[in-house]
C-alpha cells in the first residue's frame, strides 16, 4: 500500500490508476457491523463527562450519600436496602433514557445517524448496536451500585430472574422514551428536555423518597410512571421477597410497547 | 467504461412543503467525473441525496448503479460512497477512529493509515472531530466516502471553504479514483473545479438541468472564444454583426462594454478593429479570452455563478 504512494502524488493527468482505490466493494458481515457500531457506542459514552456523571457519578454519591446521612425516612429496616433497588432503577433510567436521548439527539444534530445511513449498516442494526451499548453499560452500572451497596451492608433477597425481567422492560420502556424525545425534537430541547424529566421522576419515582410520602392522590398516579413501576418492582422483589411483580411488570410493558412503537413512527433521522 | 451508466435519472420532482427544490431533472451520468454545477439553491444536494436515497422522488426515476435508491438500499450502500455537505461524525469521536469504524463496515476496506496519510491527516488522527479545522473535517469526511472501496462516490461540495493547497489533494484524490475505475459524481458551485476534474458537466437552475455536455462541448469546443473591448456606449452592434462571419455573436454587455464571440483568430481581430476605425470608434482594453464555464453559466442563467 506504502509503494504506491510517491508515485501517485504527481499523478495528475497520467490516467494511470494504481489499483489501491479500484473498486471492491462490499459490506461487512451484520454480525461484525453491529459489534462494531455498539463498541464505538459504548466507547463515546463512557468517554463523555457529562454521560459519565448521569449514569455512575449521580447514582454513586445518591447511594452512598442516603445511606450513611439520615435525610429521608426510608422505613423499617437498613436505609440501603431500601436505597439500592431504586438507585438501581435510576441507573436504568440514567442509561436508557436519558443518555440516549441525550446522545442520539446530538448525533441526528451532527449528521451522525445520516451518514451512517447510507454505510452497508441498516438502521436496524444501528438501533439494535445502541441497545447492546445501552446494556453493556447497566451491566458495569449495576455491577458498580451493587458492589458499593454490598459494602454499606446490603443484603438483597428475591427471585433473580424477576429482577433480569423488571431490568430489561424497564430499559426497553425507557429506551422509547427516549428515542421518541431524540428523534422528534431538537437537540438542545432534548438536552434540557432529558435532565428535566430525569430529575423529576428522580424526585417523584420513588428512587429515594418513598412514594407514600407523597399524598394518596398522587401515589396513584405517580405509581403508574415507568420509573414507579421499576423501582417498587425492584425494591418488593429485593427487599422484601415478593415472588414477580406482575402489576409493576404489566406497567412497564405497557410503557415499552406504547414508547417504542411512537418512537419507530415519529422519529426522524435527520 | 465510459459509455457505462452509473446514475439515471429521469423526470425528478421534489418539493418541500409548497418550494418545488427539484422541477422535472434529466440527468445521465456516464462512468468517468460528472459535475453537477449550479449555484446555491439550485438543487445540486436535493438530486444527489435523492441518488443516495434519502429522499424520495415526489415523482420520475432515480436508478443508481441499476438500483433503485430507496428500494434497493441495501444493495446500493455497500457500492456507494457519500460525502455530505457537513457532518456526519461523533463530535467526540478522533479521526481515525471514525474512520476505522467506517472501514470496519466494509468487507474489503482499504487501509486506513494509508489514506490518513494521503489526505494529510496523518498527524491529526487522535484529534476529536469537534477539535479538527474546517478543512481537515471535510478531508476526513472525503476519507469515509472513499474507504469502503465503492464503485461510485458522491462528493456534495467537496471543496467548499477548502484553501488552495487542500483543494489541490481533493482534487488529486478525486483523479486517482477515477484512474483507478471508480465513478464521481459531485457538486459544486466552482467554475474552475468543474473545469478541472469532470469528464461531464451538467449545469443546473431552478431544479432543471439547462445544459450538459463535456466541459469542452459546453465551451463550444475551447476553439471558441470571446474577444472584449471598450468603446463609447450604444455603438450599432447590428451593423457590426453584420461584418462579422455567421457563426460569431456581439453584445453590448454593459454600457461601452462590448462582448464578441466565435472563433478568434488574427482575421477576426483585424475584422473588428476595421469596423472601429470606419466608425471612428477607439477600441480600448481588447482582450481575447477562453470561453469559460463562468461564461456558459452567465449566457444561460443571466446569473453570476457564486458561493
Amino acid at each position: 500500500m506504502t509503494a504506491g504512494t510517491d508515485a501517485r502524488t504527481t499523478g495528475e493527468g497520467t490516467g494511470e490508476g494504481t489499483g489501491m482505490y479500484a473498486p471492491r466493494p462490499g459490506a461487512a458481515p451484520l454480525p461484525r457491523m453491529i459489534a462494531a457500531q455498539a463498541a464505538l457506542e459504548t466507547k463515546m459514552l463512557l468517554r463523555n463527562g457529562e454521560q459519565l456523571l448521569l449514569t455512575v457519578i449521580i447514582p454513586t454519591l445518591l447511594l452512598v450519600l442516603f445511606s450513611a446521612v439520615d435525610i429521608v425516612d426510608t422505613g423499617e429496616g437498613k436505609a440501603v436496602d431500601f436505597l439500592a433497588p431504586g438507585i438501581l432503577a435510576l441507573a436504568v433510567m440514567s442509561t436508557a433514557f436519558t443518555g440516549q436521548a441525550i446522545a442520539t439527539g446530538f448525533e441526528r444534530r451532527y449528521g451522525v445517524l445520516k451518514r451512517l445511513a447510507a454505510s452497508p449498516l441498516p438502521r436496524w442494526g444501528l438501533m439494535t448496536a445502541k441497545t447492546l451499548s445501552v446494556l453493556v453499560t447497566e451491566v458495569l452500572q449495576v455491577l458498580l451500585v451493587t458492589a458499593i451497596a454490598l459494602a454499606l451492608g446490603w443484603s438483597p433477597e428475591g427471585n433473580p430472574l424477576a429482577v433480569l425481567l423488571l431490568l430489561v422492560l424497564g430499559t426497553a420502556a425507557f429506551s422509547g422514551l427516549g428515542l421518541l424525545m431524540a428523534g422528534t425534537l431538537k437537540a438542545e430541547a432534548t438536552l434540557a428536555a432529558a435532565n428535566l424529566v430525569f430529575l423529576l421522576l428522580l424526585v417523584g419515582g420513588g428512587v429515594i423518597v418513598p412514594l407514600d410520602k407523597f399524598p394518596d392522590a398522587a401515589q396513584d398516579l405517580l405509581g403508574l410512571l415507568p420509573i414507579s413501576a421499576l423501582s417498587e418492582g425492584l425494591r418488593d422483589v429485593l427487599q422484601h421477597g415478593a415472588g414477580m411483580p406482575w402489576g409493576n411488570l404489566g406497567i412497564l410493558a405497557v410503557w415499552a410497547v406504547v414508547g417504542l412503537a411512537a418512537a419507530g413512527k415519529f422519529f426522524r433521522w435527520e | 467504461m465510459r459509455s457505462e451508466t452509473v446514475v439515471q435519472v429521469d423526470g425528478l420532482v421534489k418539493r418541500y412543503g409548497r418550494k418545488t427544490a427539484v422541477d422535472g431533472l434529466d440527468l445521465v451520468a456516464r462512468a468517468g467525473i460528472t459535475a453537477v454545477l449550479g449555484p446555491n439553491g439550485a438543487g445540486k444536494t436535493t438530486t444527489v441525496e435523492t441518488c443516495e436515497g434519502y429522499r424520495k422522488p415526489d415523482s420520475g426515476t432515480v436508478r443508481v448503479l441499476g438500483l433503485d435508491p430507496v428500494r434497493e438500499a441495501s444493495a446500493l450502500r455497500p457500492r456507494i460512497g457519500v460525502m455530505l455537505q457537513s457532518g456526519g461524525v461523533y463530535s467526540g469521536a478522533r479521526a481515525d477512529e471514525m474512520l476505522r469504524h467506517v472501514a470496519k463496515l466494509h468487507a474489503h476496506p482499504l487501509d486506513v493509515d494509508a489514506l490518513m496519510e494521503r489526505l494529510g491527516l496523518g498527524s491529526c488522527g487522535r484529534t476529536t472531530y469537534r477539535r479538527l479545522s474546517g478543512g481537515q473535517q471535510q478531508r476526513l469526511a472525503l476519507a469515509m466516502a472513499v474507504v469502503g472501496r465503492p464503485e461510485l462516490v458522491f462528493l456534495d461540495e467537496p471543496t467548499a471553504g477548502l484553501d488552495p493547497q487542500a483543494r489541490r489533494a481533493t482534487w488529486d484524490l478525486v483523479r486517482d479514483l477515477r484512474a483507478d475505475g471508480v465513478s464521481v459524481i459531485l457538486t459544486t458551485h466552482y467554475m474552475d473545479e468543474a473545469e478541472q476534474l469532470a469528464d461531464d458537466v451538467a449545469i443546473i437552475d431552478a431544479g432543471r438541468v439547462i445544459a450538459k455536455g463535456t466541459p469542452e462541448e459546453l465551451c463550444r469546443g475551447g476553439a471558441e472564444n470571446t474577444l472584449r473591448f471598450s468603446g463609447r456606449p450604444g455603438l450599432d452592434v447590428a451593423s457590426l454583426l453584420k461584418a462579422l462571419p455567421a457563426d460569431c455573436t456581439a453584445a453590448e454587455l454593459t454600457p461601452g462594454s462590448y462582448r464578441v464571440g466565435g472563433k478568434v483568430d488574427p482575421q477576426l481581430l483585424a475584422t473588428v478593429t476595421t469596423w472601429c476605425a470606419q466608425h471612428g470608434v477607439m477600441p480600448e482594453k481588447i482582450s481575447v479570452e477562453r470561453h469559460t464555464l463562468e461564461d456558459v453559466f452567465l449566457e444561460l442563467t443571466g446569473k453570476e455563478l457564486r458561493g
